[in-house]
């Protein structure tokens, strides 16, 4: 992936196809350079065998082919900064009621090898357009900016009826976000 | 500076027009947005479809949606079209600037855009 933030949308698929209904992004710089991306949903969650599947490209849940290069894709952009991935999970067979999966990957960012963020409005926007049904929180802290998004207080200011993936409501998240990063500490 | 009160506002401007985009969109653009399709660039061919539906007056007639991947990874990004009673329209190795072109003469004028279907790029 070119962009970090690609990468993300990628994984964020996974939650949704989990059957999350609620997902938290969160991207946190440090003082020392090392970014943290986690990935929190309260989906179907994965048994202990499926975690250890899943780092494994020839796993893949899908039907139509056979190899499943999301997960890992993020596990080579986190290991070549000299960061690490790591994937906890509690699945709905064994914790009916607080069920889901939390992906977390560390990033080295001073190092050669770290793949810049991207474009995360872009990415956002994406996620909220394909399932708008589904509720987010999205923050992003460097330090110099802190961008937060939730969905729960737009869909509150929106009312019933109207869904998150409108044109209009696409758009003013975009620029709500972007407000966001140029507006420096 | 961004304000919520701006989204009751689009919802004043909306609430009509959404309860009739329901019943009348009969065309479907469907997007692939799986790892395949991510890392071939479908993330900018989505956002195109989205704007340039809106900005062609399109929205009431045409749904963008996002799908999984359906197995022609070499061809991503994938886009197909579905339209009721016609067949499905296959387009390959899309970009930002094809889509302009399929929604002014495939989404608005009913013109299928030969040379970007799969078809069309096998020939």
């Amino acid at each position: 992936m070119k962009e970090l933030s690609l990468n993300v949308l990628d994984i964020t698929q996974n939650s949704i196809t989990a059957g999350a209904n609620n997902i938290d992004i969160s991207l946190i710089l440090d003082a020392h350079g090392i970014l943290t991306l986690s990935i929190t949903d309260d989906g179907c969650g994965m048994t202990e065998e499926t975690v250890r599947n899943v780092i494994n490209p020839f796993y893949t849940t899908r039907t139509t082919r056979k190899v499943g290069m999301g997960i890992p894709l993020l596990k080579l952009a986190s290991e070549q900064t000299g960061g690490q991935l790591t994937i906890s999970s509690k699945h709905i067979s064994e914790h009916p009621s607080d069920h889901g999966t939390v992906i977390s990957a560390t990033f080295d960012t001073k190092h050669l090898d770290f793949t810049p963020v991207g474009d995360m409005v872009s990415t956002i926007c994406t996620i909220i357009q394909g399932h708008p049904e589904v509720d987010y929180t999205f923050r992003h802290e460097t330090g110099e900016i802190s961008v937060q998004l939730d969905t729960k207080e737009l869909r509150a200011a929106l009312g019933e009826g109207i869904p998150l993936s409108e044109f209009e409501v696409i758009n003013w998240i975009a620029e709500f976000l972007r407000e966001q990063y140029q507006n420096k500490n | 500076m961004k304000s919520l009160a701006e989204l009751a506002a689009i919802r004043e401007r909306m609430k009509d027009k959404v309860a009739m985009r329901e019943s009348d969109g009969n065309l479907r653009v469907s997007v692939g947005m799986a790892t395949c399709g991510i890392a071939a660039g479908a993330r900018p061919v989505l956002n195109a479809f989205v704007e340039k539906v809106t900005e062609a007056g399109l929205a009431e007639k045409v749904t963008v949606t996002q799908t999984g991947c359906i197995g022609i990874c070499q061809y991503e990004p994938v886009v197909e079209v579905f339209e009721n009673g016609k067949d499905k329209v296959t387009y390959v190795k899309m970009t930002a600037e094809k889509v302009a072109e399929i929604v002014e003469q495939h989404l608005k004028n009913g013109n299928v855009v030969e040379k970007y279907t799969i078809g069309g790029y096998k020939a």
